[in-house]
């Protein structure tokens, strides 16, 4: 028995002395507050405080506890509670997988130093990442520790107010549920065995002789997938086997399935399972798999290309011009890192299965469950838990299919939780690009012409590359006016590991090339970079390069002049230092960028229902999942101020498929544009519905007190509904379908109801002996249609600028080589600069009260304006991301003869 | 299952590790990142564990007649508390960088140097303070740290020894540095390191320098040509004196963090820094 003090309580376990302390606070003594994303130190989740000290959990013997006082984010504290209240106020938390962890870190630093400066803050949590908040929020939340927090608004004014997450609280006080934090008392565990090969075949020996040998309940391959062993997000693109039938095509790839008591399936050795490998040659980067006599690594795609995207208007090789640029750029397979790695279970069900488990997409996660499992869709339930982090990472189904698998084969609840290295070596990462880009413009820097041929590394299964390739296409050229494009994708197979949907869905490899021509195309002209484009900047009545015309909400012409001053501000500052300056040098970028919201022309509908009970209780059947990003709130806003009763009213049922309608899934900045105006017409279908019942006006007001709804119209008259005597409930129904149109075959059409604007401006320091880069300052302006929760748009921004920050400069997934987070790097509490937003509101009036997507856009300029800022600083054109130090030396190398 | 010993005294876990295959554990930094890197794979064994966190007396820092004496306990935390002269200042330089602030509470000074990593932070610094090492087993020996460090992630250690404690001799006068490089602010491993320590005569010469530099061979290096350079030279002007040539000794090699060619040119701008910075 170890025995320890644990949040003022004696405690005793029996858990192994080697386990992590973490692993036995969880598993063993039920305080999942603290989490796990690591299990190597690196990411600071589990963060508690040994005898008033941060350490992580992980990596603490449960034998070192004995006799220890251990803190966690459980613990009552006077401490704790106020930086509870402060990361609720500023927007701290946003998924709230690394809250606990953060908490943990500022407590220790708040009990040494009670009033610390920002630099120690930073040092502080320095041992926590955040992939959400960009950890601007987070610092000042540590800082101000009386926090001011906004007051619930009142009826009507919900739209707008920087109000709290509503789903905040239990984020901040360890209590929310993520996937790996609960299961039935009686789940077997499951281990997935994976390809140590890029390319391999491989054979099967005995499984039962060594599932006995094992102690394991089943050991699982292909042949134990009841419905088709294949998956995928394409309906005619069902390519990626739950387990692979001996063949795989990358490191990572599933092969078996392990199933059994906890301690059974952790002790097996992948090396004692008898599976025979062949090792092939392996097709890495689109280059090997696009040469001649590559293998074929798919029956359907000749060549490797899985898919051809293309626009075309005007022309493009024609176009009369003044200057002329062009480049080829590269950029690196990036990885979500998310801080929850996958986990969840599964449970079967009368005929059918219920999955709980983290997830951006519960519907999909039917459709494809329900295949695999060859069942109808309707006996699988998807119930999501608490999501820690997604960034597009948890689009595609990981587990699901597997747990489903499982689950069936033994009858039983088996749950999953993948380790960090399984998670980065199994699931989707941003496409690598190889990208050659033209652009030309006119004497007085109007674009004429623009041309992109560009590969994208898909990876071996298809995922989203078919949606890469052709929103590409569309926003290639920027939010410009160019009369003629010309753009050509491919999607291309390889051996590496699958790329799917990143924020963004390749829109930020493309501007990477798109904006360093821009600045070509200044400099040759002696424009000044600011002022090239915002003479080229699209605007209302401007028509885009598919032929739409942007009748509304197009606000990049207020973005930049929002950042005129400080870009004129940054480019003194900049001329001042460099003057003196040789080693350090300043530089300052700018960059703009626009996304369509929603699918690529394609339907893509939500469907929000809210009902007033007789009860008296108002409840929103949300089915959007809140991944961090803040849905949960800001749809409630919409709903509140469309119904006219306050946000405090409401209750929430969210994401679970048996009780809420489909509101699709959690990307393409699609959540608060579509699902919000579901919830817009729902609420507004419960508000006529409720004024007819009443026989009162439009403009009445509503109140509600216990189970009595009181209706009350301008004039001072109204009356009083007792909804116990109804004879049902009250319902609100919305549904919202963007209105697109197909494209045609030259990419012409209407591929998106409304596009997102921005533009950023980045000062760095560039050590130019050194080649390090640091990023001073940011600034972004935005246009957002409405801001419905400024907090929230502010924390998507920052988070945004925070990925885009290690797209430029730090981060590169290479399969095998950086599988976990200590050598893939991603930012952490000191790389990310203060960020200022601005933020513009031209409203769109298919959106909710305006509002239009905010999730994607804000990283798409952040590495373009870092590396013009780098290229001011230092004259090198990177094109190749991310520029560590050694790629930026040795361009500077290069430069210097 | 794996066993788990913990005893309270030092013959005890020199007992143990004299009997069977143990894998010592101290703070646990190293050991439990690279159980999880195996598990990832495939290999969730482990050696049985020989925890020496129960002895009492090895976390101390002790000033004794001819320096410091280190135990083998002392996390970076509290050699970045300690009261320690100027000679000191690399090393503490190199406890705040090492990791975020949970790893440097919990990670040793004596269990970096026996990982051996050629990214280990305490390594060059260590190299350059001269210190020693303080084995018991069967065999209680003293060994300089350069007989000490054998190669890439290997140490002379036997199976069934424990290092007990480190010894840095005292240098009247000296000061150090220590300048790490890492694509990111914090929680990074070295890309390129440099460690120093002069000692300087009243009219500001260097008396002594020792140079070590880390990250760019299987082993941090000291540099023996450059030391010898430095001498005499006042210590304003030391970083002008530092050429390629002193380098000549260093293996970098690419990998993810960097390029081999990068390395040698910021091992060079390191040394610079480093004694611009003890000027
Ligand atoms: C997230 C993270 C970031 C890190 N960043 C850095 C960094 O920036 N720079 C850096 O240099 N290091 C870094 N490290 C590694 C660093 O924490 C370790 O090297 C640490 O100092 C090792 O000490 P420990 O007590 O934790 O060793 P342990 O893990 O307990 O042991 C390490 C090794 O030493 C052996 N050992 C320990 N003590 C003794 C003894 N007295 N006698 C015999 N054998 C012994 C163990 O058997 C083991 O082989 C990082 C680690 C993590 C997890
Ligand atoms: S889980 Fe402990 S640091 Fe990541
Ligand atoms: S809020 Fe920090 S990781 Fe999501």
């Amino acid at each position: 028995m170890i025995a320890f003090t644990l949040n003022g309580r004696h405690v005793e376990t029996d858990a192994a002395p080697f386990a992590p302390l973490s692993d036995t606070l969880r598993e063993r003594l039920g305080l999942t507050g603290t989490k796990v994303g690591c299990e190597a130190g690196d990411c600071g989740a589990c963060t508690v405080l040994l005898d008033g000290a941060q350490v992580c959990a992980c990596l603490v013997p449960t034998a070192q506890a004995e006799g220890a006082r251990i803190t966690t984010i459980e613990a009552e504290d006077p401490l704790v509670e106020q930086l509870r209240a402060a990361f609720l106020a500023h927007g701290a938390a946003q998924c709230g997988i690394c809250t606990p962890g953060m908490i943990m870190a500022a407590r220790d630093l708040l009990t040494r130093d009670p009033t610390p400066c920002a630099p120690a803050v930073e040092e502080a949590i320095s041992g926590v990442l955040c992939r959400c908040t960009g950890y601007r929020k987070i610092v000042d939340a540590v800082l101000d520790a009386v926090p001011h927090a906004t007051p619930m608004p009142s009826a009507g004014g919900a739209v707008g107010a920087a109000v709290a997450r509503l789903d905040g609280a239990p984020k901040v006080a360890g209590t929310d549920r993520f996937g790996a934090d609960a299961a039935p008392p009686d789940a077997l565990w499951l281990r997935v065995v994976r390809s140590p090969h890029a390319s391999a075949r491989f054979t099967l020996g005995d499984l039962e002789a060594a599932r006995r040998g094992l102690g394991l309940q089943a050991i699982l391959t292909h042949r134990d997938v009841p419905g088709i062993n294949a998956f995928g997000i394409m309906p005619n693109l069902k390519d990626q086997p739950v387990l692979a039938e001996g063949l795989v095509r990358f490191r990572g790839e599933a092969v078996l399935a392990l199933v059994g008591e906890r301690a059974a399936v952790e002790a097996v050795r992948d090396g004692d399972l008898p599976i025979a490998w062949e090792p092939l040659p392996a097709l890495h980067g689109v280059e090997a798999a696009l040469a001649k006599g590559a293998p074929q690594l798919h029956a359907h795609a000749p060549g490797n290309v899985l898919v051809r995207g293309r626009l075309t208007s005007g022309d493009a090789d024609a176009a009369q011009s003044a200057a002329q640029a062009e480049g080829a750029f590269e950029t690196a397979f990036v990885e979500h890192a998310y801080i929850e790695p996958e986990a969840g279970y599964a449970e079967p069900t009368q005929g059918g299965m219920t999955i709980v488990a983290c997830t951006q997409a519960p519907y999909m996660d039917r459709e494809e469950t329900a295949r695999v499992l060859g069942v109808a869709e309707e006996a699988v339930r998807i119930v999501p838990t608490a999501c820690g982090g997604g960034f597009g990472g948890k689009l595609d189904v990981s587990i699901q299919p597997l747990l489903a698998v499982a689950a069936r084969a033994v009858n039983r609840p088996v749950r999953v939780v993948y380790s960090r290295t399984e998670s980065m070596a199994s699931t989707t990462k941003r496409h690598p690009a190889i990208l050659r880009a033209r652009m030309a413009a006119d004497a007085e820097g109007r674009f004429t012409a623009y041309a992109l041929d560009a590969d994208f590394n898909t990876g071996a299964y298809a995922s989203w590359g078919p949606t890469v390739a052709n929103r590409v296409p569309v926003h290639a050229s920027g939010p410009y006016r160019v009369p003629n494009v010309r753009n050509r994708t491919r999607a291309v197979y390889t051996n590496d590991t699958p790329a799917g949907a990143f924020r963004g869905f390749g829109v930020p490899q493309a501007a990477i090339a798109t904006e360093a021509l821009v600045d070509d195309l200044a400099e040759q002209l002696g424009l000044d970079r600011w002022e090239i484009r915002r003479r080229n900047a699209i605007g209302h009545g401007d028509v885009t390069p598919s032929g739409q015309v942007l009748h509304a909400s197009a606000g990049l012409p207020e973005c930049l002049d929002a950042l005129k001053p400080v870009w004129d501000a940054m480019l003194s500052r900049v001329a001042a230092h460099n003057t003196s300056a040789t080693r350090h040098r300043l530089g300052a970028g700018i960059a703009c960028m626009w996304y369509g919201c929603g699918n690529t022309s394609m339907s893509n509908p939500s469907r929000m229902r809210v009902v007033l009970g007789r009860d008296g209780t108002l409840t929103l059947f949300n089915g959007a999942v809140d991944i961090g990003q803040g849905s949960t709130t800001v749809i409630a806003q919409i709903c509140a101020d469309a119904l006219g009763l306050p946000l405090s009213a409401f209750r929430f049922v969210l994401g679970d498929t048996a009780l809420t309608h489909d509101a699709g899934k959690t990307s393409a900045s699609r959540q608060t544009f579509v699902s919000g105006r579901a919830a817009l017409e729902a609420g507004r279908d419960l508000r006529r519905k409720i004024l007819a019942l009443a026989n009162a006006g439009e403009d009445a007001t509503l109140a509600l007190s216990g189970a009595t709804l009181h209706v009350a119209d301008r004039a001072g008259g109204g009356r009083s509904i007792d909804l116990a005597a109804l004879a049902s409930d009250l319902e609100g129904d919305g549904r919202y379908d963007p209105p697109t149109t197909a494209l045609d075959e030259e990419g012409q059409g209407i591929p998106y109801a409304t596009y997102g604007f921005a533009a950023q401006c980045a000062l760095v320091r560039v050590d130019t002996v050194l080649g390090t880069v640091k990023v001073e300052e940011i600034v972004a302006a935005q246009d957002v249609g409405r801001a419905v929760n400024p907090t929230l748009v502010i924390g998507q921004i920052h988070g945004g600028i925070a990925q885009g920050l290690g797209l430029a400069l730090m981060e590169e997934f290479i399969p095998g080589r950086t599988e976990n987070l200590h050598d893939y790097l991603i930012p952490t509490a000191g790389d990310v600069p203060p960020i200022r937003v601005h933020l513009i509101e031209d409203p769109e009036p298919e959106g909710p009260f305006g509002a239009k997507g905010v999730g994607e856009p804000a990283l798409v300029p952040t590495a373009p304006a870092i590396l013009g800022a780098i290229r001011h600083a230092t004259g090198v054109r990177v094109t190749r991301v991310p520029v560590l130090p050694h790629r930026l030396w040795e361009a500077l190398h290069v430069r210097q003869g | 299952m794996i066993a788990y010993h913990r005893p309270r005294k030092l013959e005890e876990a020199l007992a143990i590790r004299a009997a069977q295959d143990v894998a010592v554990i101290a703070g646990g930094t190293d050991v439990y990142p690279a159980a999880a890197g195996r598990r990832a794979w495939g290999d969730p064994t482990h050696k049985d564990v020989l925890d020496i966190t129960s002895i009492p007396g090895l976390d101390r820092i002790e000033e004794t007649a001819s320096g410091w004496r280190i135990g083998c306990l002392v996390t970076w935390s509290a050699l970045g508390r300690a009261a320690l002269p100027p000679l000191f200042d690399g090393l503490k330089a190199a406890a705040r960088e090492v990791g975020g602030v949970q790893v440097q509470n919990r990670g040793t000074i004596v269990g970096n140097l026996i990982t051996a990593s050629p990214a280990g932070d305490g390594i060059p610094n260590l190299l350059a303070l001269e210190a020693q090492v303080d084995i018991a087993g069967p065999r209680p020996r003293q060994v300089p740290l350069r007989e000490f460090l054998t190669g890439y992630r290997a140490t002379a250690l036997e199976p069934t020894e424990i290092l007990v404690a480190l010894h840095v001799p005292r240098l009247d006068g000296a000061r150090s540095g220590f300048v790490k490089l890492g694509a990111r602010r914090y929680l990074v491993i070295s890309i390129a390191m440099a460690a120093g320590v002069v000692a300087a005569d009243a009219t500001g010469r260097i008396a002594e320098a020792r140079l070590a530099v880390g990250a760019c061979s299987a082993v941090a290096q000291r540099l023996p040509a450059l030391e010898a350079a430095l001498r005499g030279v006042a210590i304003r002007e030391a970083a002008e004196v530092v050429q390629a040539d002193h380098l000549a000794a260093l293996s970098p090699i690419d990998d993810i963090r960097a390029s081999a060619a990068y390395r040698r040119g910021a091992a060079l701008t390191l040394l610079r820094d480093l004694l611009r910075g003890l000027a």
